[in-house]
């Protein structure tokens, strides 16, 4: 049951895009029509589902001193999580232009751009910050993922509705989704005092 | 063409007016936040307290500076299909650095900061120069365009620090050597008179502390510029 208590927990209390800030850069760019936000949304899902496991065996066994190497290599960290990560995007690319093309160029630049997003390098930094076991690092990499795909799908709904109402010019756009993103997270603060062990105890 | 070549062989480190566009632009017409929406993902969770931003934006303006000196200088060696990997090596190696040298120096604020020195390496806009400028112009000129980026951030950083911090604790500084308190019943400096303590009765806003507010003090930032700059006005 702690499978489900770290996933509601990334998903919805710490939400990585309402509470960490990660993964603005994306997040504020493709949240102009849901269409996109849906895809970008399932993208980011599945890398970040796939890359946290990836990473934790890597830092268990090959980084930390008492993996197969057993020197202490975690200086080696952010260079060997961001290669692992960008190998998946890659990999993402490459099935996304097959399968569905119109949303791969409707994702245009930002589907490489999922490696730096930061939601994802994020993830795996906190899950070592954390010290996750492997069941709790799989649950907080696709709640995060989830989390970060009902944020982007929920601003997305919101500016397309707001481009109607009368935004003073100079906050129209940009501005307008920064002080939208601050509301909502003042909304999802109020999940912080909820305690993810009482969806599984019943 | 054949001109400016011979010219810039002639002095590789020369400053001109375009090398100063180069640095001022990002402070205003191009900011890499509030007009290049770059680069918001890492930092704005660190912003609470000046001085952490302080040396989250040193750290930004270093690895940005030389991330693009370096690819500058090898991107006529670097092959198109695996360049994004290449940067990524440079940059992370870099942060590495970084993260090692403030680990040495002030480790509190190594703690405090935590996971959000490593994601310079994903701040879009360390990874967003390298693409647009330094892979297509010189050493010296790139390197110039990263510190201007660099500042560009840092300069909104700490703003959004210093906004947050007077009124969410009303101090400046806290936790660095010349920690200040500004406002609120116990300050010491600026607004205390001898006898008696203005804006004693301040209590801290403890919105300023939540990292929404961030956001919020962004947003009007941009409303601010937009307003004085409106050609960066979006018209959609």
């Amino acid at each position: 049951m702690e499978f489900l208590n770290t996933f509601i927990k990334a998903a919805f209390i710490e939400n990585l895009v309402l509470a960490y800030f990660l993964g603005m850069c994306s997040y504020l760019a493709v949240s102009k029509s849901v269409n996109t936000a849906f895809g970008l949304g399932l993208a980011v899902i599945f890398v970040l589902g796939i890359t946290m496991p990836i990473n934790w065996v890597i830092n268990e066994y090959l980084l930390s001193e008492s993996g197969i190497l057993g020197v202490d290599l975690t200086f080696l960290r952010f260079i060997l999580f961001i290669a692992v990560i960008a190998s998946m995007v890659q990999l993402v690319e490459m099935v996304v232009e097959k399968y569905s093309p119109s949303l791969y160029s409707s994702l245009g630049i930002f589907l490489p751009l999922i490696t730096v997003n930061c939601a994802i390098l994020g993830g795996s930094l906190f899950m070592v910050s954390r010290e996750y076991n492997f069941s709790n690092s799989i649950a907080f990499g696709l709640g995060g993922g989830f989390g970060w795909f009902l944020a982007i799908i929920a601003i997305a709904a919101i500016r397309e509705k707001i481009r109607y109402s009368n935004v003073p010019p100079a906050l129209r756009g940009l501005g307008m989704a920064f002080i939208l993103t601050g509301l909502m997270g003042i909304a999802f603060m109020s999940l912080m005092g909820i305690d993810p062990a009482a969806f599984s105890n019943g | 063409m054949a001109e400016t070549a011979v010219k810039e062989k002639e002095s590789v480190f020369q400053f001109g007016k375009k090398e100063r566009k180069l640095l001022t632009d990002p402070l205003n017409d191009n900011n890499p936040i509030t007009v290049q929406v770059l680069g918001i993902c890492s930092a704005l969770a660190v912003t609470s307290l000046v001085y952490p931003s302080l040396v989250m934006a040193i750290a930004v303006v270093f690895v940005c500076a030389f991330s693009s000196l370096f690819t500058s200088l090898l991107r006529n060696y670097i092959p198109k299909s695996v360049r994004m990997i290449v940067q990524l090596v440079i940059i992370a190696s870099l942060v590495t650095v970084v993260e090692l040298t403030l680990k040495y120096l002030n480790y509190p604020v190594y703690k405090q900061l935590s996971v959000y020195i490593g994601l310079i390496i994903t701040n879009c806009i360390v990874m967003g120069r390298l693409e647009a400028f330094s892979m297509a112009n010189k050493p010296w000129r790139s390197f110039l365009d990263g510190v201007g980026n660099g500042l560009g951030y840092g300069v909104i950083l700490v703003a959004v620090g210093v906004v947050r911090e007077i009124f969410g604790k009303g101090s400046l500084f806290a936790g660095s050597p010349i920690e200040l308190k500004i406002i609120g019943p116990t300050a010491n400096y600026l607004i205390n008179t001898t006898d008696s303590v203005m804006f004693g009765w301040y209590a801290n806003n403890n919105l300023m502390v939540l990292p929404a507010s961030a956001m919020f003090i962004i947003g009007i930032m941009i409303w601010i510029q937009r307003s004085y700059n409106t050609k960066l006005v979006d018209v959609s």
